[in-house]
This record gives structure tokens, C-alpha cells and sequence, in this order.
């Protein structure tokens, strides 16, 4: 039996009387695409603040690739080669689309107690940030600031900052979050391009979306998984319907 | 755009070349006063770079950063006083002393953010200066008077006016030249970013504290250098430099002339301190009249002087 490279155990957080996190139990094989999907506060995002080590869990634990990585601070953990995006667009918005970029990739080159030589003009940096920038179709937009790049230019840069780090894990929190119709077309074909580079964790409202990506979808409701399986059972599903109930037709569309 | 000199540039040019040539001026025309005038400010303008170095580009409001002038002063002071003249040893001991009051309030202040850190700044300075008017053996309240100055073994005069003077310039350009190099590093850029946004900073893989108090102990340093040169420049030595308006009066410098440009502390320094002395001959009151033209400035030109020049240069 292989280790999964993502292993959620019983992971508890709570927030004074509520239960955000009740007893998650995942598991991410290396190379799928798993999306975790819930209406609003089932609790999706502090699931994802745990995995990243922006929140702490009071109990249970999360392993990456077999290491016990529950009480690692955020930093460590992309180290591990677990990278973000964040739901609310979350980057230097004084700093360059480059920058941002370059930023990640020299994260990942030990520490960065280097005070005399000009970082910006450090060629394998700068070609990182070009690639990555590439892929995600923000090449022409390396030197823009980013408070100056729209809203869907933010996103892919979310993406590029999260590529640059080179993740073995892609926790992605929303990435269509406010895209247009284009934009979020752009944004799955995107997505599918990547998954078959990295395992990703998908947190996404974007029904379509999701069942066009998953390999597994599991269901949150009040903190709780309800459901977890291929598109077709969750589609099937009779718990996770009931949980829909407003959104039912979404779900049943695509069947 | 790129092919015209930018007017931020330019002034730092011109005001570079004009410290460089002051003593000239001075020694043509006889005006001793300018010459002194301006050690004070190149001093106080090394300071508020330092000072700039966290609060500009690391984004850490410290509220305590005249300390170090008085902790390299002291150094320079005590040791005078216990018949250490040595400057090889005085200075060494001072940016040392410095750095390790750096490291000990960074390590306790940097665990807090926003107003949090301001007060616990402020506090460690006003507790350095409740220490130093302790200090009866070194006059306490009344400061320390330091009979001769750090002695360089004949290399540079200190009780010489202009060589003090250009030692005193020197060394600010010399630190400018530093924190040029730093921001643009590797390390510079993690501080800023740290300032821009640190959630974002750690989830790329970042430990932020960590760099954060490099950055601090580094000002601290700088800053201490100021307070060595400083004690020298008065003979003297007291708790007054380290009171919190000494502190405050730093802010103002760096505010004033731009946080985060590399020129905007010194250009700062020279506008505060230069008003200052006009004013202060025209009337007693003069703080009522700077008063209202440092809010002018802020109000107006955010930025600072640096954010004005900046916006004549795009017309």
C-alpha cells in the first residue's frame, strides 16, 4: 500500500463553540486531483489553513509524503514543497509580477542571507520567474505591478507564485473566485495543463469546474466530510444532495 | 520616460555634491558656524538613513531608534572616561553594544505588530535612558563630558573640523551605499515583501521574523555608528539623546524627506534641521511655524519631498 502524499487524520479545529474542522479524515494519492466543495462555511477554507500551517489544528494530523507535518509553521511546509494560492488574492502588490515570482523561486535556494549582490539581476531567478510566468500566459505582464494587473491577471499570478515554488502539493483555495466566463475558462484549462505536473487540492464553488477537473470530490458540510468519491457517486450522492438542496440542480446538471 | 534624469536623482546628485563641497565654502568665506551646523545634520541624516533602512523599507515602526545614538555614544564616553581613547576600540565597541541592544529589544519587539511594536520600542528607549541617567560614576542625568576625542593613531584628526567633518560624511555615504546594496539583495528584497505582505511571504516558504531582526540589528548598528560620531562632534554625552523625542525627531526626518527612498532620510534631515535653525533665530516659538509645514508636507506630498520631486519629474 503506497503512502498517499496528502494524509488528512481526524483533524479537529474549533473556533470558541464551533466546530469549523469536525474529524476530517483525506487522503490524496500522488498525482490526483481532488477537489473539496461545500457551501458556504462548511469550513473548506480553514481546512486548507490547516493543511498550509496558517492555523494550527487542536487535534489530529497531517502527513506529506509519510512526514508528520501537524505542528510545522507555514514556512516549513513549502519548503516540504506544499504550495497555496489564496482565495482573497494574496500577493506584494507594490513588487512586480517578476518579482513575485522571482521571490518564490528563491525561496526555494536555501536561505536568503545574501546582502551585496543585486538579486534582481541574478539570471536564473529571472529566468524562473519568466517560466513560470509563461505558463500561466503573464510573460507580457512580467514588470507590471501587480495592484496594477486586473483582477483574473492576479489569480494566474497566484498560480505563477505557487508553480515557482515547485510544490509537489497545489493547495488551491478558490482560483476562480470573481472570474469572468473567459477568464475562468482559461483558468481550467490552465488547471488541467497542471494537474498532470502536480497533485492539487481544489477548494472551488465553480460546480462546473470542479466535476470538468476532479478525479475525487469530497463534500464538507459543517466541518464535517459527508461524502468522498469520484464525480459520478457524489453526483449520485443522496446525503450530499440534501446538502445542496438549494444548489441541487448545480450538482444534477452535469449528470 | 528612462531617458531623461529623473528630479528625485538629480537633487540627491546635487545635494551629495553640495555636502562634499561645503567645506570649501566654509573655509572661503570664513563661516565656521556652517561647517559645525552641518557635521550635526550629516550625523542626525546617517541616523534617520539607518532609521529608514526598518521603518521604510522593512515597514517596522521603531519608536526607539535614538537609543543606539546614545548607547554608541556611551560607548565612546565610558571608555573615554576609564582612559580608553583608542577610536579602534571605541567604535568597535560601540556598532558591538549596539548591535547587541538590537538583538535583545528586536528579539522581544518583533514578536508584535502595528501600534504594539511602536510602544514596546518606545519603552526599551525610554528604559536605555532611565539606565544612562542612572549611571551616576558616568555623570547621570547631567551627561558625560568627553575630554578628548576618539584618537585615531594619526590616521584621521578628529578635533580637526573638516577632517571630522568628512569622516562624519564618509561614513554616512559609506552607509548609504550599504543599504542600497541591502535593498536590492536577496535579503532586501525578503524584507520588503515581509512589509508588503507576510502572509504571502511565509506561504512561499519564508521565515519571517528571522529576517526581520537582521534587518533590525543592521539599523541598529548604523545607527549606533551615529551615536559614536555624535558624542564626538559635542564632546558630550547624555541621556537626552535618547529620549523619545530624539526618536521622535527621527521619524519626522525620515517622513519628511520620503521612507523608502534611499535619499529622502538625508534630504529629510537637511530640511528639518536647516528650518530648525532659521526658525528657531527668527523666534522662540518656532516649533508653531515647523509645526504646520511638516503637516503641509505630509499632507500634501505623501511621499514625502522625495514623492513631490517625484511627481515634477512626470509633470
Amino acid at each position: 500500500m503506497a503512502e498517499p502524499l496528502l494524509r488528512v487524520d481526524k483533524l479537529v479545529r474549533r473556533f470558541g463553540g464551533i466546530v469549523a474542522t469536525d474529524h476530517v479524515t483525506l487522503e490524496v494519492p500522488q498525482g490526483e486531483l481532488h477537489a473539496i466543495i461545500g457551501p458556504n462555511g462548511a469550513g473548506k477554507t480553514t481546512l486548507i489553513s490547516q493543511l498550509t500551517g496558517h492555523l494550527m489544528p487542536h487535534s489530529g494530523s497531517i502527513h506529506l509524503a509519510g512526514r508528520d507535518i501537524s505542528r510545522l509553521p507555514a514556512y516549513r511546509r513549502s519548503a516540504l514543497g506544499l504550495a497555496r494560492s489564496f482565495q482573497i488574492t494574496c500577493l506584494l502588490s507594490d513588487f512586480t509580477a517578476a518579482d513575485n515570482v522571482a521571490l518564490a523561486a528563491q525561496a526555494r535556494e536555501g536561505h536568503s542571507f545574501r546582502f551585496f549582490a543585486d538579486a534582481r539581476k541574478e539570471r536564473a531567478l529571472r529566468e524562473a520567474a519568466t517560466s513560470a510566468l509563461e505558463r500561466v500566459g503573464l510573460r507580457e505582464r512580467a514588470n507590471v505591478l501587480v495592484s496594477r494587473l486586473s483582477h483574473g491577471e492576479q489569480r494566474e499570478l497566484e498560480l505563477a507564485v505557487a508553480l515557482a515554488t515547485k510544490p509537489q502539493l497545489l493547495l488551491l483555495d478558490e482560483p476562480m473566485a470573481g472570474l469572468g466566463v473567459t477568464e475562468s475558462a482559461r483558468m481550467v484549462k490552465l488547471l488541467q495543463e497542471l494537474r498532470k505536473e502536480v497533485t492539487i487540492v481544489l477548494v472551488e464553488h465553480d460546480m462546473e469546474a470542479v466535476f470538468a477537473l476532479a478525479d475525487r470530490i469530497s463534500v464538507l458540510v459543517y466541518g464535517r466530510v459527508i461524502a468522498s468519491g469520484t464525480p459520478d457517486a457524489i453526483r449520485q450522492n443522496d446525503e450530499v444532495k440534501r446538502a445542496y438542496l438549494g444548489d441541487q440542480h448545480v450538482v444534477v446538471r452535469h449528470g | 520616460m528612462k531617458s531623461a534624469a529623473k528630479v528625485p536623482d538629480v537633487v540627491s546628485a546635487l545635494l551629495v555634491a553640495g555636502l562634499v563641497l561645503l567645506p570649501f565654502y566654509s573655509s572661503v568665506t570664513g563661516n565656521v558656524f556652517v561647517l559645525t551646523m552641518f557635521t550635526r545634520i550629516v550625523i542626525m541624516a546617517l541616523a534617520a538613513a539607518s532609521l529608514n533602512l526598518i521603518m521604510g523599507y522593512g515597514g517596522m515602526m521603531s519608536f526607539g531608534h535614538a537609543a543606539y545614538l546614545g548607547i554608541g555614544g556611551y560607548a565612546v564616553g565610558i571608555l573615554a572616561q576609564e582612559g580608553i581613547g583608542s577610536g579602534f576600540i571605541q567604535f568597535p565597541v560601540a556598532l558591538a553594544a549596539s548591535a547587541i541592544f538590537a538583538l535583545v529589544i528586536g528579539a522581544l519587539s518583533l514578536r508584535t505588530r502595528g501600534v504594539y511594536f511602536i510602544m514596546i520600542t518606545l519603552a526599551f528607549a525610554q528604559m536605555a535612558y532611565y539606565v544612562a541617567s542612572g549611571m551616576a560614576r558616568y555623570g547621570g542625568d547631567d551627561g558625560l563630558t568627553i575630554y578628548k576625542r576618539s584618537d585615531f593613531a594619526g590616521l584621521i584628526n578628529l578635533p580637526n573640523r573638516v577632517q571630522f567633518y568628512y569622516l562624519c560624511l564618509a561614513c554616512l555615504l559609506l552607509v548609504l551605499f550599504l543599504i542600497w546594496r541591502i535593498v536590492n539583495s536577496r535579503f532586501g528584497l525578503v524584507v520588503q515583501g515581509l512589509r508588503s505582505n507576510e502572509q504571502r511571504m511565509q506561504a512561499i516558504g519564508f521565515p519571517g521574523t528571522r529576517y526581520r531582526l537582521v534587518c533590525f540589528v543592521i539599523a541598529g548598528i548604523m545607527c549606533g555608528l551615529a551615536g559614536a560620531l555624535l558624542a564626538n562632534n559635542t564632546d558630550f554625552v547624555s541621556p537626552a539623546v535618547m529620549y523619545w523625542t530624539r526618536s521622535g525627531d527621527l521619524m519626522v526626518m525620515v517622513i519628511l524627506g520620503g521612507m523608502g527612498t534611499l535619499f529622502g532620510p538625508v534630504i529629510g534631515a537637511v530640511v528639518y534641521l536647516v528650518l530648525e535653525e532659521l526658525l528657531s533665530q527668527v523666534t522662540e516659538y518656532w516649533a508653531i511655524i515647523m509645526g504646520p509645514l511638516l503637516l503641509l508636507i505630509v499632507l500634501f506630498g505623501r511621499g514625502g519631498i522625495m514623492g513631490l520631486l517625484g511627481r515634477f519629474s512626470r509633470g
